[in-house]
Formats: C-alpha cells, structure tokens, sequence
C-alpha cells in the first residue's frame, strides 16, 4: 500500500512578501497512521499542509505522495490521493446544493454518473449527513457544513485525508461526534490543529512545529507529557492530563 | 444596519418559498422560465398608452400566487422595493406629454398620465412574474433550467456563486459594521474616512476567501469546468402549462379583450 505514503525532505518555502513558513521540515508518515501537526499560530502547519497537496509547490526539497515526487506533472494523480479538508467549510463548499458539492470531485475525475451518484450517497452515508443531500450549503449549521465538508472529499475515495483546525468552531457534542467519525476511518490521517485532547484521542504520532522547523516528533503520549516541549512551542497539556481543580480540592476536603 | 440584515433575510425567505411542494413548485424550471419570458415579451410590447390591454395579464400571477402557496402581501413588499426606479422611468411623461387623451366627463386625461400609469402596470406586472418565477422555482433550479437552455456557462456560474457568497459576504460586513458601531461614541467614527478603510478591508478579504474557494476547488480537480448533474424531465404537464399560458398570452396581446367585452355588452344593450 505504497500509494498511503507521505514524504517530505528538507521541504523550504518563503511567501512572497518575505515571510519563511518553512525552513528545512523532513518527515515520514506511512501507511494507516494518524499525525498531529502541532504548534504555535503561525508555526508553518497551514503552509505544510497546502504543500502536502500541491496548492503550494516547493520551492526546495521534496514531497513524495506515495510512488510520485509531487510536481505540476504529477498534481492531478496527487490530489486524488490526498483529500484535502480545509479549515473554513464556507470556503469549501461552493456549490449549490450539498448532493453537488459532493459530487464535484468524482464529475471532475471524469466518473460515470451513476458511479458519482452512489459515491455521494455513501460518502454523505459516511458522515451521517444523507439527509443534508438536497439543502444549500450556507442554510447548514457549523457542526453540518463541517460533515459535508469532510463527505465532498472522502467521495473522491483519497488516500491520505488532510485536515486543518477540524474541530474549530464546533460545539462540545458536535466535536465528540467529529473524533468518532475519524476513529473509524482507515486512512492516513494528517491533522494540524490547536485541540490537543484530539490529538490524545485520535493521533498515536504528534509533529511538534516551531518557527517553520519541527523541534519534535514521535509518539503522541511522549510529546504531551513534556512539558518544557510544550513551554517553549506555545502549547499546553491537553486538558485531561491536567490535575483536576474540583477533584483535588474535593480529595483535600475529604482528607 | 439592521435594514440590511432584515433585506437578507427576505432573501432566503424567497428561497424558503421555493422548498414547498405545490403543483407550480413540481413544474419543470425550463417550462417556467420560457413561460415567464413569453409573458415578459407579452406585456412589455404593448402599446404606450395600453391600459386596458395590459389588466387581463394579471390573471398570470394571481393564478400562480394561489395555485404555488405564495404570500401575496410579501411579494407586494418586494415589488414596492423596485417601484421607485419605475416611477422616476415614468414620473416625466405627464410633464412632457400634455395632449388630452381621455375625457371623462369634465376631466381630461393627459396622454402623459395614461401612459405613465401603462408603465407602472408593466413594471408591477413584469417584475412579480418574476419574482413568483423566483419563488416558485428557487434560484438555483432557474439557473440550471438557463444552462440547460444553452445560457454560456460561464454566466450561469457567475450567478449561481453570486447567490451563494451574498450570505457570506454580508455576514462579513455585518461584523465590520457592528464591530464599529461598537466602538464609534457620538457619531465619532462612524464618518466616511473609516468607511472606506471598511470597504477596502472588506474587499481584501473577498480577494482572500476567493483565493482559498479556487484552492479548495483546485483539491478536488478542479480544470476550468464545473459540471452539474441534475436530471431535468419534461412532461406533458410542463409542456401543457408553458403552450397553455403562452397561448393565453399571445391571445390577450393580439385582442383587447376588456374592449371586445365592452363591445360585446353595449350591443347586448342596443
């Protein structure tokens, strides 16, 4: 399963007015994993992740999706197989309908329509959001425009799913909802995101981001426990690894 | 500010009409769009001093009004709305156009006010087919019903994205707005100055959503053409309505039919 593979060498890149977003990151992500791309605001995870499917284009260094290096040959097969989920659903959803939203990857690989047709039921089968089919996007609430969001990129059957800030502006339920969904999928996942009790419950990887290089990677549980990590990048123990007040405050009165 | 927001909402009200199921909403777009056209063609070639000729029209969307559940006093609001650019079209003929026209008893009607009130007719009875058209349909569907009929792509895209960023965009400047008159104390700041830094801001960031919408279409494979699959059938009952009213239509232009009635009852009476 080769196609899943994500690989990025010494990958720099500089904005036009200046700004460097990336200074030399390498990383590796294989086949089924689920990565947290973690850091400050501002850390170069966005900018990472438009590389990823060649919304950006390296300037130096490499990126590798799966057998392919990722150039303007290769964009086409590349943004197949990596699904794209971006921070704003508003941004996303473009069309008309829900059903067309949907359907506007797989019409664009060129799919029969009946073949478009039972992808769009499944993927909006996927996210719980087949009724949703025939409303405009902007009458859907945050938590629908969000499942459709993810639904108008599973039904283009990616790969690898990337995703920015997915549970931004989501209420506590919609978000529990949200991390589900993602537990039971089987792609690899990259998630850049600033909810680090997501990163506990879906990521086994954390990618820890700082000023455009990675300052860490490894295992989930390792990185959040480090606390001087955390200090120096701006982040902050995810909120369960944290003492309790209520609980301790209640163990003393009891003692 | 909350006249905008309250316009807004009128909007997506029309939008919500579009969702009933009635037998005008159950109608194929295409037979609606043509049918409206037709009526558009019919009534806007009617002579200048056409009053008479133009009454029997309303029989189009007081027929439709009922028979697709439409809330006629919501629609008057709406054409209301419209009514001053019709009026400032029309307000000039009465001073230019003296010659008496029409004599009833001791008063005379100019031409200029017949022909005045002919247009303020036509207006009130284009722009409500219109809008029923809108809220019978939906505007997306009219749009599909216009490429479907070879209307450039291009342009029925335009509109089509233009309908769905309206909400978006007004929901941005709402917040400007707001976000000023919150901090704007006895009329400081709320001058022309900090408007238009508002208005370059609010276009800065259009550019900047812009840009993020071509990206996330670029994702999904995006190359220049936006395909949309809807089936369109069209029935005998579609058929039926648009060759129906249509008739209708051209028959009211070609025959005054409230002059042939009166006709008809004065020689009754003779």
């Amino acid at each position: 399963m080769s196609h899943h593979l994500v690989e990025v060498k010494d990958l720099h890149y500089k904005y036009p007015d200046g700004t460097s977003a990336l200074r030399g990151v390498s990383f590796r992500i294989t086949h089924g994993e689920a990565v947290a791309i973690i850091g400050a605001n501002g850390a170069g995870k966005s900018t990472l992740l438009l590389q990823l499917n060649g919304c950006l284009l390296p300037q130096a260094g490499t990126v590798r999706i799966g057998d392919l290096p990722l150039n303007r040959k290769t964009l086409l097969h590349v943004r197949r197989t990596v699904g794209m989920v971006f921070q704003d659903p508003d941004d996303q959803l473009f069309m008309p309908l829900v059903h067309d939203d949907v359907a506007f990857g797989p019409l664009n690989l060129g799919l029969p329509v009946e073949e478009v047709e039972a992808r769009v039921e499944s993927a909006l089968a996927t996210v719980g959001a087949s009724h949703l089919k025939d409303r405009p996007p902007y009458r859907l609430s945050g938590g629908e425009k969000r499942a459709v969001a993810i639904a108008s990129v599973l039904s283009m059957s990616p790969s690898i799913l990337v995703m920015d800030e997915p549970t931004a502006a989501l209420d506590p339920k919609t978000r529990r909802h949200l991390i589900q969904l993602l537990k039971t999928f089987n792609h690899t996942l990259i998630i850049a995101t600033h909810d680090l009790d997501l990163v506990l419950d879906l990521c086994s990887r954390a990618i820890v981001f700082k000023e455009g290089l990675i300052v860490a990677d490894g295992p989930t549980l390792e990185i959040l426990q480090n606390q001087e990590l955390l200090d120096s990048s701006s982040l902050e123990k995810p909120l369960r690894l944290q003492g309790c007040p209520v609980c301790q405050a209640g163990s003393g009165l009891s003692g | 500010m909350g006249k905008i927001e309250s316009a807004l909402l009128n909007i997506g009200y029309l939008e919500t009409l579009s969702y009933q199921q009635t037998p005008l909403h159950r109608l194929d777009p295409r037979a609606k769009l043509l049918t409206t056209l037709v009526f558009i063609v019919a009534v806007v070639s009617c002579g200048k001093y056409d009053i008479t000729g133009l009454i029997p029209f309303i029989i189009y969307p007081v027929v439709l009004i009922a028979v697709g559940n439409l809330p006629p006093g919501y629609l008057a609001r709406k054409i209301l709305l419209a009514a001053p650019f019709a009026f400032f079209i029309g307000i000039f003929n009465p001073l230019l156009d003296r010659a008496v026209l029409v004599q009833l008893g001791p008063v005379g009607i100019s031409g200029g006010w017949v022909s005045f009130a002919s247009i303020m007719l036509r207006f009130v009875l284009t722009v409500s087919a219109a809008l029923i058209l809108i809220a019978g349909t939906g505007l997306n569907a009219v749009c599909l019903a216009l490429e479907k009929m070879g209307a450039p792509r291009s342009f029925v895209m335009q509109i089509l994205f233009l309908y769905r960023y309206i909400f978006v965009l007004t929901d941005e400047a709402l917040r400007l707005v707001r976000a000023r008159a919150l901090r704007s104390f006895q009329g400081r700041g709320m001058g022309f100055k900090v408007f238009s830094y508002m208005i370059g801001q609010l276009l800065l960031r259009t550019l900047d959503r812009a840009h993020r919408i071509h990206l996330a279409m670029l994702s999904r494979g995006f190359e220049g053409k936006i395909h949309l699959v809807r089936p369109l059938h069209l029935r005998s009952r579609d058929v039926a309505f648009f060759l129906g009213w249509s008739t209708l239509f051209v028959l009211m232009r070609w025959y005054n039919i409230p002059h042939l009635l009166g006709n008809a009852a004065a020689g009754l009476i003779r």
